[in-house]
């Protein structure tokens, strides 16, 4: 009885992991299977062609999510890393928690309401959409996630380790910089990575902001085209011709996104392994 | 028991965490190169004061002290607390090796993370010299690149030792040394500190009266904040002047 009891609540368990698992799988065998086709060298070299004209590829899309994204993490990640070192070495303090909150506010704010800020704000005075105002949108989104994960990192950092640094002589500046961020290396970098791959998908808030651009273009100040909003057009699209473009920009940014992730974890895993060898 | 040299001074010294008096009026004198245990029942104050001696207390949020503590007669609390903490050594409750540097990088972090730097042959030098008087040289002398964190628990408490000690310190506290450590790391552990206490005036902490016993020269029993005894040792152990004292070490309480 007690084995048949085991042996069900195991099938249940792994039942449900397979559940959970269910639609990653799904998701990776169909964008796989639809997308890639069209992946090709074409694909990455070449600019969109017309419509009704064979060939082309995503090249500006390409191009624009790498400067779209880079500009991001150029401004999002400083700011995000100082504020989570804040939250970290101020805990308890009321300004602490009152970031602490606003965080968790901003991580809670819909993406499309924050492209509307921007809009508002940077689209509408510079009176043009740019991949500039594109990052700042992408980089409110990040700052409060890098900024939360960071903390938690730093806050993993043994107490210990601090009081062992103040006690040979070291400085708050020091102990902080030589040990604890050092010490929390691996987690910081997996949090950059985590955040970078968080915004990488995100479109919404680039629909109004860097709006997207049929034509090859790096002009920060002028719109640009990026994969997200690339295909989101193609997939609207009546031409079947764009619609497999589109599933074919969607494997390569499930991939890319994977990617982060993935050596996001592995950065974790190895520097865990070696310290505890 | 005044003949001693005296190295750090208390004199109605109190400490709080908030509202809450940790310790009450201590007044005692810790003599030159002798080792101190104190001990008492958890939470008397015993680490709180050792923490107050190179002023890691005042890192807790709400800490704060009065009454006077001199280290050779200068006023700790009047003294950059940064220079007082390089001239007092301290080991902890458990091994904190840095696990970002190797054997020999902590041994010398005293140094690095007071941004001194020096030759590399007085680099090597002090960084044998530690560890041999850590009783960890004949050990670890093949493996001074590899991490700290790869040492058995016993190793890292004598890698700490040598850390503490590199820096030339007058002073060293011992924070329960060895209560993370099994019967044979600490026998090792209380050899050292027999050892290192022709060179250093050695305060330890302990919850095991058998340890303070076997390592200490002097004792000082601490219960509620308040300093209940202080005297050699084997007075304290044999010849209690307390009825308190007695009756813990006896073990009817604690």
């Amino acid at each position: 009885m007690r084995k048949l009891k085991n042996l069900i609540m195991t099938g249940l368990l792994a039942l449900a992991t397979l559940i959970c698992l269910l639609p990653l799988l799904l998701l990776l065998y169909y964008v796989i299977k639809m997308g890639i086709s069209s992946i090709n060298l074409d694909f990455f070299l070449n600019n969109p062609k017309p419509m009704g004209e064979a060939g082309g590829g995503m090249l500006n899309s390409i191009i624009g999510t790498i400067i779209v994204l880079a500009m991001a993490s150029l401004i999002g990640i400083p700011i995000g890393l100082v504020t989570g070192i804040y939250l970290a070495e101020n805990k308890g303090t009321k300004l602490a928690e009152w970031v602490r909150l606003a965080t968790e506010v901003l991580v809670g704010i819909p993406s499309i309401v924050i492209g509307i800020l921007v809009y508002g704000w940077l689209v509408k005075s510079m009176k043009t959409f740019s991949a500039f105002s594109g990052s700042i949108a992408l980089t409110i989104i990040m700052i409060p996630i890098l900024a939360r994960s960071t903390e938690e990192v730093l806050l993993m950092v043994p107490h210990t380790l601090k009081e062992a640094a103040y006690a040979l002589g070291a400085s708050r500046w020091k102990t902080q910089w030589m040990i604890v961020m050092k010490t929390a290396m691996g987690g910081i970098v997996s949090a950059i990575l985590s955040s970078i791959g968080r915004i990488a998908g995100e479109t919404a808030p680039l629909l109004f902001t860097a709006f997207g651009n049929q034509f090859f273009s790096t002009k920060l100040f002028r719109p640009i085209s990026t994969l997200p909003i690339q295909i989101f057009t193609y997939a609207r699209s009546p031409n079947i011709v764009q619609n497999r473009m589109a599933w074919a920009g969607s494997l390569l940014l499930v991939g890319m996104v994977l990617v982060l992730n993935m050596s996001a974890k592995w950065i974790g895993y190895v520097v865990l392994k070696r310290r505890n060898k | 028991m005044n003949s001693e040299e005296t190295t750090i001074r208390a004199k109605e010294f109190s400490a709080w965490y908030g509202d809450f008096k940790v310790l009450k009026n201590i007044s005692l004198s810790i003599p030159t190169n002798y080792v101190t245990a104190v001990i008492g029942p958890s939470g008397c104050g015993k680490t709180t004061f050792v923490r107050c001696i190179n002023r890691l207390h005042e890192l807790t949020p709400g800490a704060k002290v009065t009454g006077e503590l001199r280290l050779n007669e200068k006023n700790i609390y009047q003294t950059d607390p940064m220079q007082i903490r390089r001239t007092i050594g301290m080991v902890f409750q458990r091994p904190n090796p840095f696990p970002t540097m190797t054997i020999a990088g902590n041994v010398m972090a005293g140094y690095t993370l007071n941004g001194i730097r020096l030759k590399t042959s007085e680099y090597k030098e002090i960084v044998e010299d530690s560890l041999r008087k850590a009783a960890l040289w004949d050990e670890v002398k093949d493996k001074l690149n590899k991490y700290g964190t790869e040492l058995s628990g016993g190793q890292q408490q004598r890698l700490c030792i040598a850390r503490a000690i590199a820096t030339k310190p007058t002073v060293i506290l011992f924070d329960e040394p060895c209560s993370a450590l099994d019967p044979i790391a600490t026998g090792k552990i209380e050899e050292l500190i027999r050892e290192l206490r022709s060179h250093y005036t050695i305060i330890i902490v302990t919850h095991n009266m058998q340890q303070a016993g076997r390592v200490a020269d002097f004792t000082a029993f601490f219960m509620m904040g308040e300093l209940i005894e202080f005297d050699r040792t084997e007075t304290v152990f044999t010849n209690p002047a307390k009825s308190l004292t007695e009756d813990y070490i006896t073990g009817r309480f604690g």
